[in-house]
């Protein structure tokens, strides 16, 4: 039983340590559908009437931590793992034809302020780029840079940095 | 705002006047050449060196007035305003540490005849090197006359001397100027006390923070939210004759520099179209704003004038280029640029012409703010952490000023002698306003109400 462990400390010490960027160690938390408003309430919800398509809690749902795509500090280019993460933004936005998206840019707190507002913007309009690439309609997308002003982690440190530094997408309904 | 000067006032509304000394004084700062002083009495020299002037003791004790009468400026009359204008000398004098002044609240109070004519043995007998009297009077339209006079005791001499007709509102503001007289008779520098500070007031938790748009006179007092915390400001920027205030809001969703008329309450916009503006600036002359816009993805620096119109755009590099701080005779502006692969600290012509790094010290170089006095220029200096830090304005004589986790977006004051920024602090993010004078030396955090950051430094008031 220890030594199982100590493989598996030691197979993620190498993923890490395989991959570029420093992913961070914990995914964003997956939002939970929206409980149904219809039927008696004390029974658990029928799988079959969640959010709405094309709704904010349903295209999380969906992406299940796939609307986030994470940065390598200053960075803003799309990489692998990114790109997968978009296609899946894409293939949503294009099978629900009425969804529409902003894509939110985010950086750490370790920049300087204005830096960080055009540093997050760039980040956004890099995500929005590649999604209008996969054929998301420009106009169904719009772009808004927080800079670091809205931090997902608040701790300081490099694993909250690398959450930190982000595009996130959100359906706007 | 009427403040005018009224030496005559002053004369004729006082019984004695002294003679002026026959030998004006020279003092100096310290590191700077040794002075003499010389005393017309007794024909003595007196060398002041720089210890001499850290503890150079300056008695600071109530105002008087000619009649204890009611004012707008204080609920115990003229009498009690008196006391509430000493203190406010002797804090603004306190807190920059160049001297050690002593307060109204444990000095004998001198009468309204002996602001003239000083008790010399009373203050001789507490060691104080430096006299400071003044006076206050009711006038009849309502009006508030403010005398404030610098002696020095061991000369029995007068140094200086200045008067003021001030609104009851505005009372403060005499304190301050008196403060500023004395400070610049005594080091030599511009004044800086009568002055104000924009800032962005922070509340609530790192991810839920609420920030407001907020003003203070240069002491903390006066203080006024001028947002409601609805919509995220940032980065205030008062314009030079402190009418109006360039900020960033979210207030449509996305960050915009809006134009905030103080009188009026009333903003604009600063571009009419949909990109994100930020980095507001002013011209020293007032004439002009700098902003950053970023265009898909590419933030450039431009300039329009503060009245509206065409802006032009001074860069145009793929990279980012944000933020800009004129030189204060206009003809230059430093800014930041990431075309290095990282931040680094650029000059260019006040039209964009004649680009050219000059930071290559090693880390990052940001926040880029040029002194009022020309010589000098302030910035971020991220090493791992974020210091505040001094340049010239070729990238040389590179001087550290301040040592914290992460200190940021230095701002001046008016005579470029102290710097204000703010600190935040590790994992709760909580940030205040430091400051600390050109020697990296007298660090103090600043009195706000809640947390603090973003402070902008305006000149000294018009």
């Amino acid at each position: 039983m220890k030594r199982l462990s100590l493989l598996i400390v030691a197979s993620s010490v190498l993923a890490l340590a395989a991959c570029k960027k420093d992913p961070p160690e914990i995914l964003p938390p997956v939002q939970p559908s929206a409980v149904p408003t219809s039927g008696p309430a004390p029974t658990p919800a029928p799988t079959q009437a969640g959010p709405v398509a094309g709704s904010q809690a349903h295209f999380s749902s969906a992406m299940s931590g796939r609307d986030v795509i994470y940065f390598d500090t200053d960075k803003f280019n799309i990489d692998s793992e990114d790109a997968a993460a978009l296609r899946a933004q894409a293939e949503y936005m294009i099978q629900y034809t009425a969804s529409r998206a902003t894509v939110e840019g985010h950086a750490d707190e370790r920049g300087t302020r204005e830096y960080n507002l055009a540093l997050a913007e760039r980040r956004a309009t890099s995500a929005r780029n590649y999604l209008v690439s996969l054929g998301v309609p420009e106009a169904r997308l719009q772009v808004v840079s927080y800079g670091e002003e809205r931090p997902a982690v608040t701790a300081s440190n490099e694993q909250a940095w690398a959450r930190n530094r982000r595009a996130v997408t959100v359906m706007i309904r | 705002m009427t403040l005018r000067t009224t030496l005559a006032a002053l004369a004729c509304g006082l019984a004695a006047t002294l003679a002026l000394p026959a030998a004006a004084q020279q003092l100096t700062l310290p590191g700077e050449e040794l002075a003499t002083v010389e005393s017309a009495e007794e024909g003595t020299t007196v060398t002041v060196t720089a210890d001499s002037w850290n503890d150079l003791g300056i008695a600071i004790p109530a105002f008087a007035t000619n009649a204890d009468v009611a004012t707008p400026a204080n609920s115990g009359g003229t009498g009690a305003l008196g006391i509430e204008l000493a203190r406010v000398v002797f804090n603004d004098l306190r807190n920059n540490g160049l001297f050690r002044p002593v307060g109204p609240d444990s000095l004998p109070r001198p009468a309204y005849d002996q602001i003239t004519n000083p008790a010399w043995p009373t203050w001789q007998g507490r060691s104080a090197e430096m006299l400071v009297q003044g006076y206050v009077r009711a006038n009849p339209d309502g009006r508030l006359t403010v005398g404030c006079y610098l002696y020095d005791v061991n000369l029995q001499d007068e140094l200086v001397r200045e008067g003021w007709v001030v609104t009851p509102a505005e009372w403060r503001r005499a304190a301050h100027k008196c403060a500023d007289l004395v400070y610049s008779r005594l080091s030599g520098e511009s004044p800086f006390f009568d002055s104000r500070i924009a800032y962005i007031a922070e509340t609530g938790p790192k991810d839920n923070r609420v920030k407001r748009l907020a003003i203070m006179d240069s002491d903390g007092a006066n203080h006024r939210f001028i947002t409601n915390g609805q919509s995220t400001a940032l980065t205030p920027r008062y314009s030079p004759d402190y009418s109006r205030i360039a900020y960033l809001s979210y207030q449509d969703g996305n960050p915009r520099i809006y134009v905030y008329d103080i009188d009026s309450g009333r903003q604009t916009l600063v571009a009419q179209n949909s990109n994100p503006t930020f980095a507001p600036r002013w011209s020293p002359d007032g004439q002009y704003l700098l902003y950053s816009m970023a265009i898909a993805g590419n933030t450039d620096i431009y300039r329009v004038p503060a009245t509206g119109g065409t802006p032009l755009r001074l860069t145009s590099g793929p990279a980012i280029e944000v933020g800009g701080s004129y030189a204060p005779d206009g003809s230059q502006i430093v800014f930041e640029s990431d075309q290095s692969g990282e931040q680094q600290c650029y000059i260019m012509n006040s039209d964009g012409s004649n680009q050219r790094r000059i930071s290559f010290f090693g880390g990052r170089c940001a926040t880029p703010e040029w002194s009022p006095r020309g010589d000098q220029i302030a910035f971020t200096h991220i090493v791992g952490d974020f210091h505040v830090a001094v340049m010239d304005t070729r990238g040389g004589s590179l001087r550290t000023l301040t040592n914290g986790w992460q200190d940021e977006a230095p701002t001046w004051a008016p005579n470029g002698r102290i710097i204000q920024f703010f600190r935040s602090a590790r994992d709760n993010g909580d940030s205040a306003i430091w400051q600390v004078d050109l020697t990296g030396e007298n660090e103090r955090r600043l009195n706000t109400p809640v947390g603090a950051s973003d402070p902008a430094w305006g000149p000294v008031l018009p």
